[in-house]
């Protein structure tokens, strides 16, 4: 910037020439310059106003900010106990269906050993063994003195046992804090649940894994942070389970069964209400799998769901369904039961000759193998496999529990009309009871097929696809009905209840081929009340033995169907059935005149 | 005047200087608090999931079961039974109480009763 003098001699000049007081423009310079000054202070002043409003804004937005972002973030997660923890987020509960816990989550302590601090290695060793006798004392010793410098000595001790390791004073023992997987019901819906244990470790926090059934099956979705702790609530209803597991139990000693299970299902939402398998397993405690002897004999071994058997005659009614479905008998038409049938070297017998004819009703009600075979001949093996395959019987159960798609069905690999015989009275493929629990729910309710589920159905159940005709499944449990009221299943009678179910005797088949003489798998498969379905109970003995009699006596109606009714008289009332007088059926006359 | 105004402007300064130092240290101490409030929440929470599993395993049905069979002679307390179930038509009517002149006299009487179940 040039400045300009205050008395320029061109100009000052000039004006004496003319005579003009050149002060005048000494002056006018000098305006001009104090103007040009105070532009530019006014300038700088703005300019810092500007810088100053800038930062003022800048502050309070970031204020601003601040406060908005803290009003709408979520509350911190409180912390836990142990500062630090890798794995804060817990696994989540489970609990029934009206939410009694059944697997929940304690916090305990694991005891470990840095034994590069330890004073006296020896005297903690023996300490330690008095403390939990299943210690070794030379191996710890070794342990401790060898010069490593970790190890661990348990993974869960309780505060009692801290105390006392406390109490040995050694800096060497170290704790480390542990979540801890508790059933506190035990025994109870051990099948179910499966059981947990430890994953990847570390000395402040570990992995909680479920090993076996819903623990295992919905992994994810119980360690899901996202769920922020919500518990998985299953269809099983406690109350109840305890109740069928306590009938199912004495049911099994006094038959003398070596196991035994039963399955209680909403026909219509195919929701399991309860699932019992006997003899069972403290989850708290899971035994170690067998590796000798029979797997289905381990108590691990869940045989609602795991067990594959050949069920027997309770299969006869889905035959006898399918026959009413495609209309080649009504209930009163009359089958052939002229015995015995021979086809090549199979001889098909009933268990009493029962004439030449019996109406479609009494082959249910008298559970004629002859007849029900002649019906199976009729539809064929293609029809017999369609309808079979559309109640479920090929596929694995879709219910929660990772043992559930290893239980496939076993079926013969050719569908012969021998197959197609003997599959129509439930021998020569084998299913697990929940597979037959699904399909009593399919065909009793209306004849929507249902999808078995352990967990608790909200709103409303879609209907599944239509298998028969609702005539059909009210034939089918009609027919049911007579075979309770004067049939094989007459002990299955409770009064209020309405009982309808079939039985089912199937005889084991041995290891190497053929079946055993004496060793029966006793089945009853029920509906109630039948005129208004309600539920499906399937009851399942395995080589029971009724021996009040001369002779022991092993059919279903003498062992299945007693427990099965004594399940049904405690778990109505706790399912909130009130008993009822059954309707009269009205006359098939009247209802075609009206 | 210009003296006042740096006097008063000192002033301030050191005022505003305590009040920062003193809001300062009022922060670390809410800090504090609150981290020490939601130690204390995790642990209230550990120690209240930790009295849930304990109900659950006081309330389980066997343990229930066995109560109530030691306790028979006292509770007499039965499996629930189909015949349990009634019709409202056979709950007797309650008896006639006399025209209420003293609601409250009422309420006392009929309280205990009700504690009693």
């Amino acid at each position: 910037m040039t400045r300009t003098p205050l008395r320029p001699l061109a100009r000052i000049l000039e004006a004496r020439e003319k005579g003009e007081n050149p002060d005048v423009i000494e002056r006018e310079n000098l305006d001009q310059r104090h103007e040009d000054l105070r532009d530019g202070a006014r300038m700088r002043a703005e300019g810092r106003l500007l810088v100053l409003g800038v930062f003022f804004f800048v502050a309070f937005s970031v204020v601003g900010a601040r406060m908005g972002l803290m009003a709408a973030s979520e509350a911190h997660e409180p912390r836990a106990q142990a500062s630090g923890a890798a794995i804060v987020a817990t696994r989540a509960d489970i609990v029934d269906r009206n939410g009694r816990v059944l697997a929940t989550n304690l916090s305990t302590n694991s005891l470990y050993a840095q034994p590069l601090q330890m004073v006296d290695p020896v005297r903690s060793a023996h300490a330690l063994v008095e403390i939990f006798p299943d210690l070794e004392a030379e191996k710890l010793i070794k342990q401790f003195t060898g010069g490593r410098k970790f190890l661990w000595i348990k993974k869960k001790i309780s505060p009692e046992q801290q105390q006392a390791v406390f109490d040995i004073g050694e800096p060497g023992l170290l704790f480390g804090p542990r979540e801890m997987r508790l059933y506190p019901n035990g025994r109870l819906a051990a099948h179910i649940l499966g059981g947990a244990s430890f994953g990847r470790e570390g000395v402040h926090s570990a992995e909680v894994i479920g090993v076996a059934g819903v623990e295992k099956a919905m992994d994810s979705t119980l360690r899901d942070p996202a769920r922020n702790g919500a518990p998985v609530q299953l269809s099983i209803d406690l109350t109840v389970q305890s109740a069928i597991r306590q009938v199912l139990y004495g049911g099994m000693k006094l038959m003398n069964a070596k196991g035994a299970m039963a399955v209680l299902m909403e026909i219509n939402s195919g929701e399991v209400i309860s699932m019992v398998s006997l003899p069972d397993f403290d989850p708290n405690d899971r035994p170690d799998l067998p590796t000798t002897g029979d797997a289905g004999d381990s108590p691990l071994f869940n045989r609602a769901v795991q067990g594959v058997y050949e069920l027997g005659s309770v299969f006869k009614i889905f035959n006898m369904a399918m026959a009413l479905e495609d209309g080649h008998v009504t209930p009163t038409s009359m089958v052939d039961t002229t015995g015995p049938m021979r086809w090549g070297r199979y001889r098909i017998r009933d268990f009493h000759n029962y004439g030449p004819h019996l109406s479609a009703t009494d082959v249910i009600v008298k559970s004629s193998n002859v007849g029900s075979a002649r019906l199976a001949l009729q539809a064929g093996a293609e029809r017999q496999q369609e309808f079979l395959g559309d109640l479920g019987f090929f596929t694995p159960t879709p219910v929660e529990l990772v043992e559930a798609p290893y239980a496939k069905p076993l079926l013969p690999k050719n569908w012969s009309d021998i197959v197609v015989m003997t599959a129509s009275y439930g021998h020569g493929f084998s299913s697990s009871p929940l597979h037959l629990a699904t399909g009593y729910a399919s065909l009793l309710n209306g004849g929507t097929k249902v999808t078995p589920t352990l967990l608790k159905r909200e709103g409303p159940v879609p209907v599944g696809p239509r298998i028969v005709q609702s005539e059909v499944s009210e034939a089918a449990r009609s027919m049911l009905r007579q075979v309770v009221v004067r049939g094989t299943a007459r002990f299955g009678e409770v009064p209020g209840y309405a009982v309808g179910g079939k039985t089912g005797t199937a005889d084991k088949p041995k290891p190497r081929g053929g079946y055993y003489k004496d060793r029966v798998v006793a089945t009853f498969a029920s509906v109630f009340p039948a005129h208004d379905p309600k539920f499906v109970l399937i009851v399942s003995l395995d080589e029971p033995s009724e021996n009040s009699g001369p002779k022991p006596r092993r059919t279903a109606g003498w062992t299945a169907v007693p427990v099965a009714a004594e399940v049904i008289r405690r778990t109505a009332p706790l399912l909130g059935l009130r008993p009822e007088i059954e309707p009269v059926p009205e006359d098939k006359l009247l209802l075609s005149s009206n | 005047m210009r003296g006042f105004l740096v006097f008063f402007v000192s002033v301030a300064v050191m005022a505003l200087a305590f009040w920062a130092y003193r809001e300062n240290y009022e922060t670390q101490q809410a800090l504090q608090e609150n981290n020490k409030l939601q130690r204390e929440l995790g642990a209230a929470h550990e120690r209240l999931s930790v009295l849930r599993a304990e109900w659950a395993y006081l309330n389980r049905p066997e343990r229930l079961r066995d109560l109530a069979d030691l306790n028979f002679e006292r509770l007499g307390l039965m499996p629930l039974q189909p015949e349990q179930f009634g019709r409202v038509g056979q709950v007797s009517f309650p008896p006639r109480v006399s025209l209420i002149n003293n609601p409250v006299d009422v309420m006392a009487v009929t309280g205990p009763e009700e504690a009693d179940e």
